[in-house]
């Protein structure tokens, strides 16, 4: 039984079927990629495990819990972390703030009115959010406000904010799409790290192959809506339906 | 100090030194000189510009921290007032418990309005809070006359019955609002030479409070709660993704700053012991909206700003007349001073507004961060000065 279970979801928008009896499961402790052409249904899948939609039919149990139904805070709380497409920070704030908001979040939960207590004396929540910058090599621009970061570094941070809440599985949306070759190689390698190092379970949603076949464990091909197959990337590669789905696509 | 950073306590004591000696700094020029009426230093001006600092505080609380824009806080200032008097007219004259009861009414007030606009955000919020407000004042103006005294409104009568005090006073008359005894219009004159400063015990009192509001306000400020308001105005999808929920978080300063137009509501009808529906009328909301973004919303001492400028301009600005344009531009020939003074009318006097619209205009352009951000960039440009003067060796020429 895997960390996260989808049992059996339906989806349709107006007469387009978007999801036609997914079933997904995904190990703990593994990178589960989930691929396929343009409108295969990968984000409508993204967007039902984040309780940003609600399916029409069939079941996602995460940790022995259903989540839908709940809204997306609510599932961050169960363990479920986002990285989106575009990364989704703080621009306001600096820096050191962006990763301070998930410490808060992680122990106090979704709402606490702590509203004449000093940032300051957190020294909990500062030492946490110190120690995570310097895990991902951002520590020298901790006062930096973020709009003035590099890409790269906005899609670190994103990622430093997912993960010094320490979750069960961390939800990755076309990490690196429309990045140069050499952020997307950073990415990988910061990807890379991060399993190595903390044994984190992920499911990412990709386009780019090299991306996939460097990380994922698992690999669930999807086309219109249904799960194609689902393999370990050796087997992926050479496999006639997968080639059928993506002839003029990409080269696999 | 306090629990605040230096930067913050130092701000703390400015406002302490500038509410303390306002009855001093406001009055530069002598009693009775030509340029007197610019004096600002009486009374009623002093306690209105406290009072409205404390209203702008709070506004900013809600607006310069989670972006949400309200357009109905003056039903909150409203109610307070409203508040104030019933307890002046059932309980006793001590302002005390009539200020307590009417943050506590705005409050619970704000609660409800506060509940249900903020179900939307955006602009459909500003429209919610605007209908709100203008539907207090409509209940206030006409339907709930026995309790707000419609378009006359609110007054103490001789029969109240002031179950802890004195329905009236020995001599017949209504008894006047106090702090245990110290009647808020009580003043001392203090004449030194050809000046004359007037400290009045309402205004201290107010004062008071404006700078434990503004110290309430810092701690919020720096405090977790305050950055997951900036949080919620920066990136509201990042917010609920981290595990946030942003719809408490938004309640909790809407009704933070309702109670802040409360306790202005109920320090208002504490200084002068009436109210009107006219301080719930959406004119009046917009006047605190102006305010927070003239001095700089978002800022800490930026709304308090904006609040005495409004208010200077009001009551200063609006009394120069065309006699005392004529006065001023006498020394020119007739043809001439006649026409410098047509020139200039329309913007003083009863056209104060229109003055006030083109600083703002000139403002929002300049100087979107308001005031503040006008106060940093001229420090900046005299401390850039001063370290080219102290060692003009080290600047290098223009390349």
């Amino acid at each position: 039984m895997g960390i996260l279970e989808v049992k059996g979801i339906n989806k349709r928008f107006g007469g387009l079927q978007a999801l036609g009896d997914v079933n997904l499961s995904v190990e703990e402790n593994t990178v589960h990629a989930i691929i396929g052409p343009n409108g295969a249904g990968k984000s409508t899948l993204l967007n039902v495990l984040v309780g940003k939609l609600i399916p029409d039919s069939g079941s996602v149990m995460f940790d022995g819990q259903s989540v839908l139904g709940r809204k997306p805070h609510e599932i961050n709380q169960m363990g479920i972390s986002r990285v989106f497409q575009t990364p989704e920070i703080f621009t306001d704030l600096t820096v050191f703030e962006n990763v301070m908001i998930p410490c808060f979040a992680k122990r106090d939960g979704a709402f606490r009115m702590h509203a004449i207590e000093s940032i300051v004396s957190e020294k909990g929540i500062r030492a946490q959010a110190e120690e995570m910058l310097a895990d991902v090599n951002m520590l020298e621009k901790r006062d930096m406000l973020t709009s003035s970061l590099s890409r790269g570094d906005k899609r670190r941070l994103e990622m430093a904010m997912c993960l010094v809440q320490d979750p069960k599985l961390l939800l990755l949306d076309e990490p690196t799409a429309g990045m140069a070759r050499a952020d997307t190689e950073n990415t990988i390698n910061l990807l890379k790290e991060i399993r190595t190092k903390r044994g984190i379970t992920m499911a990412i949603i990709e386009h780019d192959m090299n991306v996939v076949f460097s990380l994922a464990e698992r690999i669930t091909v999807l086309a219109q809506g249904t799960p194609l197959v689902e393999d370990i990337p050796e087997n992926i590669k050479g496999h006639p339906k997968v080639r059928e789905a993506y002839l003029g696509e990409a080269q696999v | 100090m306090l629990g605040l950073e230096k930067k913050d306590f130092r701000l703390l004591l400015v406002v302490i030194g500038l509410t303390l000696f306002a009855p001093i700094i406001l009055n530069p020029f002598p009693a009775g000189s030509e340029m007197a009426q610019f004096n600002a230093g009486y009374p009623d001006l002093m306690q209105r510009f406290v009072i409205f600092g404390i209203f702008a505080i709070g506004f900013n609380i809600l607006f310069g921290l989670t972006g949400y824009l309200s357009f109905g806080h003056a039903a909150f200032l409203g109610v307070g007032s409203y508040s104030a008097v019933w307890m002046f007219k059932l309980l006793s004259m001590n302002v005390l418990p009539a200020i307590i009861l009417s943050v506590i009414i705005a409050g619970l007030f704000s609660l409800l309005i506060g509940f249900i606009s903020l179900r939307r955000s955006g602009i459909y919020f500003s429209i919610l809070t605007l209908a709100f407000a203008q539907m207090s004042f409509a209940l206030a103006y006409s339907v709930l006359t026995p309790i707000t005294g419609g378009e006359t409104g609110l007054q103490l009568a001789l029969d109240d019955p002031r179950i802890l005090g004195a329905s009236q006073t020995a001599s017949g008359n209504i008894p006047v609002p106090s702090l245990f005894g110290l009647e808020m219009r009580a003043s001392y004159e203090m004449a030194v030479g050809a000046w004359s400063f007037t400290f009045n015990a309402g205004y201290y009192l107010a004062a008071i409070i404006l700078v434990l509001a503004f110290y309430l306000a810092i701690r919020i400020f720096r405090s977790p709660f305050g950055m997951m308001l900036r949080a919620i105005k920066s990136n509201q999808t990042r917010m609920s993704y981290t595990g946030l929920n942003a719809r408490p978080y938004t309640l909790a300063a809407f009704v933070i700053s309702g109670m802040y137009a409360g306790l202005a509501g109920g320090l208002m009808a504490s200084m002068d012991p009436l109210a009107g529906a006219e301080r719930m009328q959406w004119t009046a909301s917009g006047e605190v909206v102006l305010m927070t973004i003239l001095g700089g919303a978002g800022t800490l001492i930026g709304p308090v700003l904006g609040a005495g400028m409004i208010k200077y301009f009001e009551n200063i600005f609006s009394k120069i007349n065309s006699q005392v344009l004529h006065e001023w531009f006498g020394f020119l020939p007739d043809g001439l001073e006649d026409f410098v003074v047509t020139l200039i009318y329309p913007f003083v006097g009863k056209g104060w507004h229109l003055t006030l619209g083109i600083v703002f205009m000139l403002v929002v352009i300049f100087l979107p961060g308001g005031l503040v951000q006008g106060g940093q960039k001229i420090l900046a440009t005299l401390r850039r000065k001063k370290t080219d003067d102290a060692n003009p060796g080290a600047t290098k020429p223009a390349e």
